[in-house]
């Protein structure tokens, strides 16, 4: 068969992530250390684990309602209200997704028509763009600058905007920079968007990995809950990527629209999973504040390590990335990541996949322990102030 | 205090100069407050773990559970005294419940520590009775888990 005139032209003109590009070569590497993979090193903790092993023992291994189980719906509403103070209705306006990529893509789905701009702020998360072409819209980015700490702008907002614009994806804190928003600079975006019909896709996935400053969602603004969608899930905060859960909290009309997507799709999301939700979300806390303090020591030992060695690195206030410039080695992003990985083993993400602006940054996760961190900042101090660098070369 | 004190407790390896960037403080102050701490025997010493298992000289250990009878004017402590002098000793602490010091004792051989707790424990005047409970196997050791040093397996993801 000619595959190649019979598949979905949407589907062959997405790009593959440039984040798989050299990892499948790291897996196979002896002594290589991957600062690339984007997810908790912790292990679940074992309350969390054990309700949902409770919950299999009960034989609990029907399909849940297809916006998920009331009773996690309902301490979700709780805790969107004691942290972010905002309040949605567990019965209408709060759906259980299979992890937030799952949230991010029918909350796309539900608001684009063909031909609309979706706004993306980069460098970001890879998914945005795809998913909104995948649904006929026009992903426009905004770049956001490493000396505006990547933050989004009004002005730069401003200027985006046109009669087209249905939704402006805000992906804070960010994945790959560790950039925030604060609730001011919220505002200000805030009022821009007011004047206008055009959405929000919230994405606050890294929303309990802040540094110092607690998150705030733009939801809890005045006149925005109407216009957004919160998206956040239990992958980063609870060290819960396997189990696939997140959600999506926004207005009913926008909600049974998604839900629509949702049940036709995907049913509901894992039984097992939300039982064991349940617990994190309501005994969870403790384990967050200790997750955050160990990623917080982290952070500061590599953003100290990148600073020595010479390379300019922006202090992450948020997520568990470092994002540091590489542009004074005279490399692309993608020239230094190979050569990192072919001389010292050392495994990072170039900055150009999350978006061209990600050009002259390389993407460091720091989900790993202090022991792995130190090791790949020595051997990246090698490779660039040429320490015996020639000697290891193969 | 708390802070610092709490990442050496859990890796004596950190420099000054590692603890001082977690800590967004200076290092020499931080080298100043650990020699303060080791002065006031906050910090009482350094130790590694060692899983003894994958060596040849593998230690025998047992907790031995002691009742004794508390000497007046002194409780427990003259009697406590008296078995951490011991080389053999590694750990004792006083119980509640059914017996009253619990005394960890590492040894050569199984015959060396039965030896140990027949000649030297057992006939002190005030032990009334001693049981002896050999370690068979160690699972987790001051909170870390033995023959758990797990290969990082997280799979490669796009995200």
């Amino acid at each position: 068969m000619n595959y190649d005139s019979l598949l979905s032209e949407k589907a062959k003109n997405i790009p593959p992530s440039g984040i798989r590009k050299f990892f499948d070569i790291v897996s196979e590497m002896e002594d290589a250390i991957s600062l690339g993979v984007g997810e908790p090193d912790f292990v679940t903790p074992w309350h969390i684990r054990n309700e949902a092993i409770y919950s299999l023992e009960k034989g609990r291994t029907y399909y849940t309602s297809n916006a998920g189980l009331m009773e996690l719906r309902r301490e979700i509403a709780l805790y969107m209200e004691r942290k972010l103070s905002v309040s949605y209705d567990p019965a209408k306006e709060i759906l259980i997704s299979v992890g937030g990529s799952e949230a991010i893509d029918l909350c796309i789905r539900a608001l684009v028509n063909p031909g609309d701009e979706v706004l993306v702020p980069e460098p970001s998360f890879v998914c945005y763009k795809p998913c909104a072409v995948l649904s006929g819209a026009v992903p426009v980015p905004i770049v956001t600058k490493n000396e505006d700490r990547f933050k989004l702008t009004p002005e730069a907002l401003r200027a985006a905007i046109t009669p087209k614009t249905k939704l402006l994806v805000l992906p804070y804190p960010n994945n790959p920079t560790g950039g925030i928003m604060t609730h001011d600079e919220l505002e200000a975006i805030a009022k821009v968007l007011r004047e206008t019909n055009v959405f929000v896709l919230s994405d606050e996935i890294y929303g309990e990995l802040t540094y110092g400053l607690n998150h705030t969602s733009i939801a809890s603004l005045p006149g925005m809950r109407e216009r957004t969608i919160v998206v956040n899930g239990f992958s980063k905060s609870y060290a819960m990527t396997g189990w696939r859960l997140g959600w999506a909290a926004a207005p009913k009309e926008i909600m049974q629209q998604m839900l629509k997507i949702h049940q036709y799709a995907i049913m509901c999301s894992p039984t097992a999973s939300q039982y064991a939700a349940i617990e994190a979300i309501k005994n969870g806390d403790e384990d967050i504040a200790r997750m955050r303090e160990e990623y917080n020591y982290r952070r500061k030992v590599i953003v100290d390590g990148f600073r020595k060695i010479g390379l300019s690195c922006f202090m992450p206030e948020g997520a568990f990335y470092a994002f540091p410039s590489i542009q004074s080695t005279g490399l692309s992003s993608d020239e230094f990541a190979e050569k990192l990985l072919r001389k010292e083993k050392i495994a990072v993400v170039p900055g150009t996949a999350f978006g061209e602006s990600g050009e002259g940054f390389i993407r460091c996760s720091y989900a790993y322990s202090i022991a792995s961190i130190n090791e790949a900042l020595e051997r990246i101090d090698r490779f660039v102030n040429g320490k015996g660098a020639e000697t290891s070369c193969q | 205090m708390k802070k610092l004190l709490q990442l050496l407790e859990k890796d004596a390896t950190l420099t000054a100069q590692q603890i001082a960037v977690m800590l967004d403080r200076d290092p020499q102050a931080v080298a100043a407050d650990i020699k303060e701490y080791e002065k006031k025997n906050i910090i009482v010493g350094y130790k590694t773990i060692i899983n003894w298992e994958k060596t040849e000289n593998e230690p025998v250990s047992a907790i031995i559970e002691l009742r004794v009878t508390p000497q007046r004017g002194e409780g427990f402590d003259e009697m406590a005294k008296r078995v951490y002098q011991y080389e053999e000793v590694s750990s004792v602490y006083l119980m509640s419940g059914g017996f009253d010091l619990a005394v960890i004792i590492e040894g050569k051989s199984m015959k060396e520590v039965a030896l140990f707790v027949a000649e030297k424990l057992a006939p002190m005047d005030q032990v009334i009775s001693t049981a002896t409970h050999f370690v068979l196997k160690k699972y987790k050791v001051d909170g870390v888990i033995i023959n758990d040093k797990s290969k990082d397996t997280r799979e490669v993801i796009s995200l």
